[in-house]
């Protein structure tokens, strides 16, 4: 049994928690910085880095005065290395450094891509693979065979812009606020989804996606009909966003025979997209797995679970081991 | 401000287009400031400058990464500093360093910016067109980097040039 601290410090949320072994999850406290985020009109990376600074110790010592451990009683620490900012990143790698030679335990890296993949497994730690999972996020959007642990194939991912991130450019400019996916979840309940026929960009073939084109024609429609009701233009883009990707994961669990269909990510958290995958999971016999919201968005006890999952594999990680802004998810060839 | 060479484009690929043009004429050093409308086809841009570079990794925006690296004939960096607000977040992304490191960098979102800048980059101006394809380009170059190319500017840039506002002299041009 092993019980590790997970540290996640990527983006725009300072997160730590306690795991035992990649599934019973003790603490897991999420430091949400997107109040501070609000009064800015999107995420602020300086503001994040500066708070990540500020927040760190208090979220560490919450996690593990609610998991019950004292220090000694944590058997690795785990972090986010990448990809992620930079100057956020290099928060949560240096504290994670400094608690494993200060407790004299294994430092583990942990990639940010493969978290979001391990996030399905906390909260059903015998999912069955082959596994397809939609990992979509503000920074990212690919679609990933997960074959076995650490075992990926990415079969596609988007062209020009994240999913994620075309919510929220889309919501900014309708004037929707930040963050962008959840304000325009909310008001496309209230709009008509066929109101207008936005383009899916590349359905046909392959797994790739790509977003830029429909920001556009967002763009485009609204200055040709300055009238129209933004809750038809919300519905009818996130229409279209979650039509692609949910076109794309369902070709792909067929065409490789995958047992279930998993969302990760952010953009896992948008209700529409949820209600089509589970729709195709059931038409085509497929389990679905739509982790809790908590679970979607960034955390650290995915963060713990992936540590968990590489210290197996690999053992720990030289503390020479830097922090990759540009850090890419391994995958076979 | 200098001589401002506007041109036009009706299509995505002709925006790539002139971004295959201009690669042609980077130095290793070089800085352009994308500025511009959501959608006015900034990373289209990239991508068809990055392509005439050489390079074959997929560029992809870069809004929530901050900044991408890419590898080409030139090094290429890829910045989008839409998401930043202060000088100080700015000077963060290592801006003055990729320019001494010899790649060619790329800015988009260029406000937050302006007080960062080196003496000569050459700023582009995406503008929404009428039509939904349409869209103006002022091509502006700033310092005497560019001053100095400024006739291979024109000549580059020549079949997309909008009618009356290029041609002529070297200065003085026509701004809007």
């Amino acid at each position: 049994m092993k019980r590790i601290l997970g540290i996640e410090t990527s983006c725009d949320e300072t997160a730590a928690a306690v795991v035992v072994d990649a599934h019973d999850v003790l603490s897991s406290v999420v430091s949400s910085q997107v109040d501070l985020h609000a009064q800015y009109g999107g995420v602020v990376p300086e503001v994040a880095s500066r708070a990540h600074v500020e927040l760190l110790t208090p979220v560490v010592a919450r996690a593990l005065i609610e998991a019950g451990l004292d220090d000694d009683h944590v058997d690795a620490v785990g972090a986010t290395v990448g990809p992620g900012l930079i100057g956020a990143l290099l928060v949560g790698v240096s504290a994670a450094k400094a608690l494993a030679l200060v407790w004299d335990v294994p430092f583990v890296a942990v990639n940010h891509l493969e978290a979001h993949l391990y996030a399905a497994f906390l909260e059903e730690p015998d999912l069955e693979l082959p596994l397809v999972v939609l990992l979509v996020s503000g920074g990212h959007t690919m679609l990933v065979l997960m074959e076995g642990h650490g075992r990926y194939r990415l079969l596609g991912s988007t062209i020009d812009d994240a999913a994620g991130e075309a919510f929220d450019k889309v919501a900014r400019y309708l004037g929707l606020g930040y963050p962008g996916g959840p304000a325009i979840d909310a008001i496309a309940m209230e709009g008509d989804p066929e109101a207008i026929a936005f383009p899916r960009a590349i359905m046909d073939d392959g797994y790739d996606t790509s977003f830029s084109g429909l920001k556009t024609a967002v763009v485009n429609h609204v200055r040709n009909h300055p009238d129209v009701a933004t809750a038809d233009v919300a519905a009818s883009f996130q229409e279209a966003v979650v039509d692609a990707l949910v076109t794309k994961a369902r070709r792909a669990a067929q065409a490789y025979g995958a047992k279930g269909l998993c969302l990760a990510g952010g953009v896992a958290a948008n209700s529409r997209l949820r209600e089509r995958a589970l729709d195709v999971c059931v038409a085509d016999g497929l389990r679905a797995f739509l982790p809790s919201r908590t679970m979607c968005t960034d955390n650290a006890a995915m963060v713990a679970a992936a540590a968990w999952w590489r210290l197996e594999q690999d053992g720990p990680s030289p503390l020479d081991v830097g922090a990759d802004p540009n850090l890419r998810l391994p995958t076979l060839r | 401000m200098g001589p401002v060479l506007r041109l036009h484009t009706g299509a995505v690929a002709q925006t790539r287009a002139v971004a295959a043009a201009l690669a042609e004429l980077v130095r290793p050093g070089d800085l352009l400031l994308l500025a511009g409308d959501l959608g006015a086809g900034k990373t289209a841009f990239t991508q068809g400058f990055g392509a005439a570079l050489g390079v074959e990794d997929r560029i992809t925006s870069p809004t929530f990464t901050i900044a991408n690296h890419y590898r080409g004939r030139l090094e290429l960096n890829h910045l989008d500093v839409y998401r930043l607000e202060q000088l100080d977040e700015v000077l963060d992304t290592g801006i003055h360093e990729l320019l001494d490191e010899g790649g060619v960098t790329l800015i988009e979102w260029g406000d937050a910016i302006l007080p960062a800048l080196p003496a000569s980059y050459l700023e582009i101006r995406f503008l929404l067109g009428i039509g939904d394809d349409d869209r103006t380009l002022d091509v502006i170059p700033v310092g005497d980097l560019w001053a100095a190319r400024l006739r291979a500017l024109r000549a580059a840039l020549a079949p997309w040039a909008e009618t009356g506002a290029t041609g002529g002299g070297d200065a003085g041009e026509p701004s809007c």
